[in-house]
């Protein structure tokens, strides 16, 4: 089914702080935005399906929110992946439209966390609180320390994809955070929990980000001339819990890069452009080995050096990414994907024929991987 | 004086299936739980066997040898509990036997490395018995 499906609009909200704005609300203008890029009316929305905000999680969210929107769409509901959710919805829905069980489907997500509660995210691991085990980014860091020990990556190379997607963030008028970054200051940038810096970790953003969906021959039907075809999807998932990982260097990403790029017909050579999942670097970093960008235990040399940097040979998160356009997770970097494909982002990588896109969530225990395309 | 609620000790939940594990520790032991199917063995504990989903299975004591897998440095306290001991390490650890754990490493003035051989000390905490490590 490659290409056979396009994502034919996308909106979005506003990155940062959305003071009394309820996910409902967000979503729904996201939704209107997208609607609208794909001049499309809502009336013809057969699919709705949305991630549930992860700072909120609510009992049938997928139902509540088809209501606010007016939908009784025939494909709907709302799937717990984390981070990973917002590309396999877009893979479900594109498999649904391919078989014919709907025709025009939004995928959606929002969240608030920066104005509203964001104690998910620093929630204790079960009974391990008695050693002292709380918080997100202390399960990347004991992903990242493995990696350094068992491959010699520095905390320098982590700093090279901050420094990197800093700075295009720095470029986006649209980033939540918009000051660029040095090695030197990644340098002194205090720890979180070591070995990840206060730099390796993304933003608490509100927000909210749409895509629609349709056949590409429905696309071409209604004359959508900024159609984007998907070329590639695919899923993997690795152990829930960090301790019972039996190579904690190793993640679904290596079975999700690999389905995409099957499908796709593609190597890792083929692609232009990356959007890459940066809750944290070392995401970044094992994310890129996984999908074949580097060779196991070599991500950290392939980073260095301004490769992911725009202008370099892999331009990475070229709107900035998780760490500064916005910390909501996964559908911003489906909507660089979509710009950079449309020829539209604002460090346009000139001629980008081809875009690979992560998601992932959990401590890398879901991925997902998406694969945009040239409309012909 | 009773401590503020939220200045208490994160205790781990005692009953249920991880009552017997707790309870070792309290009595100076590691145990671990192994399948009478297909001995496979495994931490935390389960009502099921992960590998072949028997409902049989056995405790058994752990000899307290292990190596380090990975570890972080807190410099930061999620919990005010916690804020008296920074920077403290907590640390994946494999028992020779199999299973893996969250733990600490005991180890003031000694270089971490992943691999490094360990040994079990049970330290108490709050009257909790805990499963810690120190260099082999
Ligand atoms: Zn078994």
């Amino acid at each position: 089914m490659r290409g056979n499906v396009v994502i034919a609009g996308v909106g979005q909200t506003a990155f940062g702080k959305c003071p009394g704005r309820t996910t409902l609300s967000l979503n729904i203008e996201a939704c209107r935005n997208a609607l609208a890029d794909a001049g499309v009316e809502k009336e013809a929305v057969d699919a709705l399906v949305v991630k549930p905000p992860t700072s909120n999680p609510e009992f049938m969210y997928g139902s509540t929110l088809a209501e606010a929107m007016g939908l009784q769409p025939r494909v709907g509901g709302s799937w717990d992946q984390g981070g990973a959710a917002n590309i396999s919805l877009i893979s479900f829905a594109a498999m649904a439209i391919e078989h014919g069980q709907c025709e025009i489907a939004l995928v959606t997500y929002a969240d608030n966390p920066r104005t509203g509660s964001r104690h998910v995210y620093e929630k204790a691991w079960g009974d391990d609180a008695a050693y002292g085990w709380f918080g997100v980014p202390a399960g990347y860091a004991m992903l990242a320390r493995r990696h350094m020990e068992e491959y010699g990556t520095t905390s320098d190379q982590l700093g090279e994809i901050a420094v990197a997607i800093r700075n295009h963030g720095a470029a986006n008028p649209n980033a939540q955070l918009r000051v660029p970054l040095t090695l030197e200051q990644y340098r002194q940038s205090k720890w979180v929990v070591d070995p990840l810096r206060r730099d390796d970790c993304c933003l608490v953003s509100d927000g909210a980000a749409a895509v629609v969906l349709m056949s590409a021959k429905r696309a071409k039907q209604m004359g959508i001339r900024k159609a984007v075809p998907i070329l590639g999807f695919g899923q993997g998932q690795t152990s829930w819990e960090v301790p019972l990982r039996t190579d904690l260097t190793s993640t679904g990403a290596e079975v999700s890069g690999a389905t995409a790029l099957r499908m796709a017909g593609l190597t890792p050579k083929d692609i232009d452009v990356a959007q890459i999942y940066d809750c944290f670097t070392i995401t970044v970093l094992m994310t890129l080995e996984a999908y074949g960008f580097a060779r196991k235990g070599k991500s950290g040399p392939f980073v260095a050096g301004g490769r992911l940097a725009h202008g370099g040979e892999l331009p990475t998160n070229t709107a900035g990414g998780l760490l500064s356009e916005t910390g909501m997770p996964g559908l911003q970097l489906v909507l660089e994907g979509v710009r950079q494909m449309r020829g539209e982002a604002t460090l346009q990588v000139k001629n980008a024929q081809t875009c690979m896109v992560s998601n992932q969530g959990g401590i890398m225990h879901t991925h997902s991987t998406l694969i945009l395309g040239q409309w012909q | 004086m009773s401590a503020a609620p939220e200045q208490a000790f994160p205790l781990p939940d005692t009953t249920g299936i991880g009552a017997h594990y707790w309870n070792a520790l309290r009595e100076g032991r590691l145990d671990y739980q192994c399948c009478s199917r297909c001995h496979s063995a495994w931490l935390p504990a389960r009502t099921e066997c992960p590998k072949c989903l028997a409902a049989e299975w056995t405790w058994k004591i752990a000899s307290g040898k292990a190596t380090l897998i990975s570890w972080v440095i807190y410099h930061h306290a999620y919990h005010p509990w916690f804020a008296k001991k920074l920077p403290y390490n907590v640390s994946v650890v494999q028992l020779a036997e199999g299973p893996r754990l969250i733990s600490n490493v005991v180890a003031a003035g000694t270089t971490l490395r992943i691999d490094m051989p360990l040994q079990l000390i049970i330290e108490r905490e709050a009257d909790v018995a805990l499963a810690r490590f120190k260099p082999a």
